[in-house]
């Protein structure tokens, strides 16, 4: 039985790498299964499980948040999300990082503000040293 | 015995620095190795994500992603730049401020606007002085940062140059060359020339499941995304080996001082020990 090559791969490790003799995975459009020498295909993944028997009939189960499947007929990439992808999630991340930046730029003020402080510090130190003073002399 | 005291005061307190100095360095030391590991460990996504672009490129889509094509005119460009949120590591984030800036310049000379995003607390506190248009922020990544904490940023350039405001997008970022050397640079994200390979070979095309469009679009702001997760990556290990190394410098530059002022204390001393025998010997000479 011919074999082919899968690499699973996140952005942050390599899940797995080695010799396979078939996989199933949870496409977007519905489960499949890839033999090897199946037509280049390209679809993005589900949340769900990707099953790979290797070379040694050994069974092997990988969880993945989603990501994109790639197959060429010796080759099978799997570019595996780490994160829980969505539109609408990374549109509120989006939105966070706009916030953010936005924030920022109004915060201007604590330059401001530490100059403030310490002018306030200054006068309050005055005042003190004068009581002081005045009450050595009433002494 | 003159200031005797206080150069032992001064030494016992360079003494606490140079402590805290080589405690500093070691924590580095020990959080290079992991940055290190961490940085290989992304790697292969990189290289693989890479690959399927430029498959994508040799084949032939009726479709033609934004992100592909090169437009005509520049009016303004997107700057991602990656800084560390904490100092004490050299010269790293101003070497890399100077990089951008530079390149800042000369866009200002093209008459070029500049829309900056900022990852890092260090590079948010520098380009809030200057006068450019802040439009996303991130920082506090932690020495293991996610790719879920910047998808935000990154959307914010990605759509923007979807969007027509911005015409190119680049990214400013440290490079790691050994412990020794970080190089700072300014490279070129968007639109991007995925490296043609083998093109004359034959015509061939992906099945697309469900359609050509909704995939490329996933598989290239993917590909942004890790090229961007790899820089930051990449740059907290040039922190941790900056940081390493300007410590390990702090710590010598103590001990030179340290000889030096124990060399200064000892002649004190001996200076007094001399003045008060002299003076012994002349009281018992005059008696």
């Amino acid at each position: 039985m011919s074999t082919m090559h899968l690499d699973i791969v996140s952005a942050e490790e390599e899940i797995f790498s080695g010799t396979v003799k078939n996989l199933s995975a949870a496409a977007m459009m519905g489960e499949v299964g890839i033999f090897p020498k199946h037509t280049p295909m390209i679809t993005p993944l589900k949340p769900g499980e990707i099953k790979v028997i290797t070379e040694d009939d050994e069974e092997k189960v990988f969880f993945i948040s989603g990501g994109v499947l790639e197959v060429q007929p010796e080759i099978v990439t799997v570019l595996a999300d780490t994160a829980i992808r969505g539109e609408d999630l990374d549109e509120a991340k989006a939105a966070e990082a706009k916030k953010r930046a936005e924030e920022a730029l109004a915060d201007k003020s604590d330059n401001i503000d530490a100059a403030k402080a310490l002018a306030e510090l200054a006068q309050a130190a005055a005042q003190l040293k004068m009581i002081e003073n005045l009450r050595k002399k009433s002494k | 015995m003159s200031g005797g005291k206080e150069i032992k005061g001064q030494i016992s307190s360079i003494k606490n620095t140079q402590k805290i100095t080589k405690a500093m360095e070691m924590v580095a030391a020990s959080k290079m190795k992991k940055a290190q590991m961490r940085m290989s460990a992304a790697r292969p996504y990189a290289k693989m994500i890479k690959n399927v672009v430029g498959h994508l490129a040799s084949a032939h889509p009726e479709y033609k992603h934004p992100f592909l094509v090169k437009r005509d005119s520049v009016k303004r460009v997107g700057l991602i730049v990656i800084s560390t949120d904490r100092g004490l590591c050299g010269g790293l984030n101003t070497n890399l401020f100077k990089e951008s800036l530079k390149k800042i310049n000369e866009w200002n000379k093209m008459s070029v606007e500049v829309d900056v995003c900022t990852i890092g607390s260090k590079a948010e506190k520098f380009f809030k002085r200057l006068d450019v248009n802040l439009v996303a922020q991130v920082s506090h990544l932690g020495d293991s940062p996610e790719i879920n904490d910047v998808i935000g940023s990154i959307k914010i350039m990605l759509d923007n140059f979807t969007d027509g405001n911005i015409d190119e997008l680049y990214l400013a970022e440290n490079k790691f060359i050994n412990t020794m050397s970080q190089e700072p640079g300014v490279i070129h994200l968007l639109p991007t020339e995925p490296n043609k390979e083998d093109e004359l070979t034959h015509h061939w095309d992906y099945i697309y499941e469900p359609e050509s469009k909704s995939v490329i679009d996933n598989l290239l702001i993917r590909y942004i995304e890790s090229l961007v997760y790899q820089g930051i990556v990449e740059n907290v290990a040039c922190e941790m080996s900056a940081r390493m190394v300007a410590m390990k410098s702090a710590s010598d530059n103590a001990s030179n001082l340290i000889d030096e002022l124990q060399l200064i204390y000892n002649k004190a001393r001996q200076a007094s020990i001399t003045q008060e025998l002299s003076e012994i010997v002349a009281g018992a000479a005059a008696v």
